[in-house]
């Protein structure tokens, strides 16, 4: 079925208007060698009901597994109110309105999510959303590269210890327009930046430093020490952060010696963790917040709180200066959009929760997974791999491959974690696993016992 | 009538410049172009000891709905930008020729001569412009 309002003969009249024979003739100026003539790989389209089949039954090829994986995406318990007013039909799309001051309650929200992202990282500004925590970072070394103007680089330092996938994605999305990403090796002891990783960088024209708190492996990274380093050498600071985290973590407005006067430049991440289930990878939400001094720099939409003529509070897009439509080729980025619906979970989320709530939530994950840990750890062949605090994920490392070990904690329905075999094979076998609010003593029991037993199995063997 | 003060050069994408005692020059935007843009809500000014090729965009000028990058007329090496357009960038709508300039740059000794208008030719450009 198609969506468009317009019959074949508005079509032919409004060609017919602009002298051009066929709406192909439109794209003319776009180079051959630009267009794909088809999409490979891409099946027929299916009918409604054959896609609501298809998709039950791939609901019910997940099952409903016990789940010890982070690695990026957390499981909380989401409050049943979320989605109940997020699906409601004033608020049920997924993007800023067309003419979009017409919708001053979708506007309304975007305001107060921008505000409580700003309060969480204790930065002065935050856009209305980007596609994801992967996205949001290659965004905000676009970003950096824009702000940083003390340097005329476009290298980047990136730690191994930032989401191998966020890496791979701001290669991607950054790496055509021609920004340098240079890996930070980490220490294996600890799992974290050692102090004097950036020395050798010392005298060299940088425009920005990546930090991740807590780190891909859920270590802390040494913020203060990390951000000075950086300050003191005209590199800006990317922080890219687990909102959750930030209910007890020092947050990135305030990172370094100098407090709230010179903490991290632009704070990044996945919004997932506040209000959106897994569903199997996305839709999901990048957030992005920002120093007021580099807010021209920023991209994507930024709603502002302005009075009528008559006086009355009321909302507008604001800044749209930076944003495609107005400078074209010179936007600060080509996104001109914002994850509405899933912005829209996540304020309902964060107002339900609440800065004690939020908080309840990160206790609880950090004290699960110490349990976790301190069981598993137990099992004879398991092995803490880091010393050091986390947040609410740590590495384990095994005596044997994990491969093997998971697919038999799967065929018992438990999720067992993350192989860390793929990105960070010097670990050997090694898992990331995780525990949030949502496990409990049992669930626990019940993996380190399958663990026991898989491990066992798979000796005897 | 088209405001084109005689005692400086012009360039196409309208900026001005002009040589100052010091032997420095200064640089702005045109009364035509400001007028063009309306009211500026925002001005983004280059740093202090940056190195400019000739037709290089040294600065940024939005107004409400649009942003315009300003461009070199000359090469050099930027000595000062205004200080009062980060607070209050409608002085270049107010005093295009004046208090609104917005850089003031070094002439790299030996640079190529690059092609400026005169006054005369400048009106004749934004006339045929519509202006």
């Amino acid at each position: 079925m198609a969506f468009i309002p317009h019959t074949r003969e508005d079509v032919e009249s409004m060609l017919a208007a602009i002298g051009v024979d066929g709406i192909e003739q439109l794209f003319d100026e776009i180079p051959a060698n630009l267009r794909l003539a088809g999409l490979a790989g891409v099946p027929e389209a299916l009918s409604e009901m054959e896609i609501g089949r298809l998709m039950s039954e791939r609901a019910r090829l997940d099952g409903r597994p016990l789940c010890f994986i982070g690695a990026g995406a957390y499981e909380h318990h989401i409050p049943a109110a979320v989605w109940a007013i997020a699906t409601r039909g004033e608020f049920y799309s997924a993007y800023t309105p067309y003419q979009a001051e017409a919708s001053q309650g979708t506007l309304q929200l975007l305001y107060e999510y921008q505000t409580m992202m700003a309060s969480l990282t204790a930065m002065d500004v935050s856009n209305a959303s980007l596609y994801d925590g992967a996205s949001a970072m290659g965004e905000a070394c676009l970003m950096a590269v824009r702000a940083n103007r003390k340097s005329r680089s476009l290298r980047i330092l990136v730690p191994t210890t930032v989401h191998p996938h966020y890496r791979r994605t701001a290669a991607a999305i950054a790496g055509n327009q021609g920004l340098v990403f240079e890996e930070l090796p980490y220490c294996t002891e600890e799992g974290c930046i050692p102090a004097g990783a950036l020395e050798r960088y010392d005298g060299q024209d940088i425009a920005a430093l990546v930090i991740q708190q807590p780190n891909f492996f859920g270590r802390l990274e040494d913020v203060d020490a990390l951000c000075d380093w950086a300050h003191a050498r005209n590199i800006l600071v990317i922080a890219v952060v687990n909102p959750t985290a930030l209910a007890l973590l020092k947050p990135p407005g305030q990172w370094g010696s100098q407090g709230a006067n010179k903490g991290a430049d632009i704070a990044v991440g996945e919004g997932q963790p506040l209000g959106v289930p897994l569903s199997s990878g996305g839709p999901y939400f990048g957030f992005m917040t920002a120093r007021m001094e580099h807010v021209r720099q920023m991209p994507g939409r930024i709603i502002g709180r302005t009075v009528d003529v008559a006086g009355r509070a009321g909302y507008a897009l604001t800044l749209q200066a930076r944003e495609q439509h107005i400078r074209r080729a010179k936007a600060t980025s080509n996104i001109c959009t914002n994850q509405g619906l899933l912005v829209t979970a996540a304020a309902v989320y964060l107002s339900l929760m609440g800065p004690a709530g939020l908080e309840r939530v990160a206790a609880a994950s950090h004290a699960r997974t110490r349990e976790l840990v301190g069981e598993l750890t137990r099992v004879p062949g398991v092995r803490r791999l880091f010393r050091g605090p986390v947040f609410h994920e740590e590495a384990i490392g095994l005596d044997r491959p994990a491969a093997p070990v998971l697919e038999k904690l799967a065929a018992r329905g438990i999720l067992g974690g993350l192989d860390l075999a793929e990105h960070y094979p010097e670990l050997g076998p090694a898992l990331l696993v995780c525990a949030t609010e949502t496990k409990t003593a049992a669930d626990i029991e019940r993996y380190a016992g399958a663990l026991a037993d898989c491990l066992r199995e798979a000796r005897a063997a | 009538m088209s405001n084109v003060p005689s005692d400086r050069k012009y360039t196409k994408t309208h900026e001005w410049v002009r040589t100052l005692p010091d032997g420095t020059v200064e640089v702005g935007i045109t009364d035509h172009a400001q007028d063009a843009l309306g009211d500026l809500v925002f001005v983004e000014v280059p740093e202090a000891g940056r190195k400019l090729t000739a037709g290089e965009p040294f600065a940024v000028v939005e107004s409400v709905k649009a942003a315009s990058d300003v461009y070199s007329p000359v090469a050099g090496e930027v000595t000062a930008a205004n200080p009062a357009l980060a607070a209050e960038p409608e002085t270049i709508n107010s005093d295009a020729y004046g208090k609104g300039w917005l850089m003031r740059l070094r002439p790299t000794a030996g640079a190529p001569a690059t092609s400026l208008l005169t006054p005369a030719e400048y009106e004749k450009l934004i006339a045929e412009e519509g202006g």
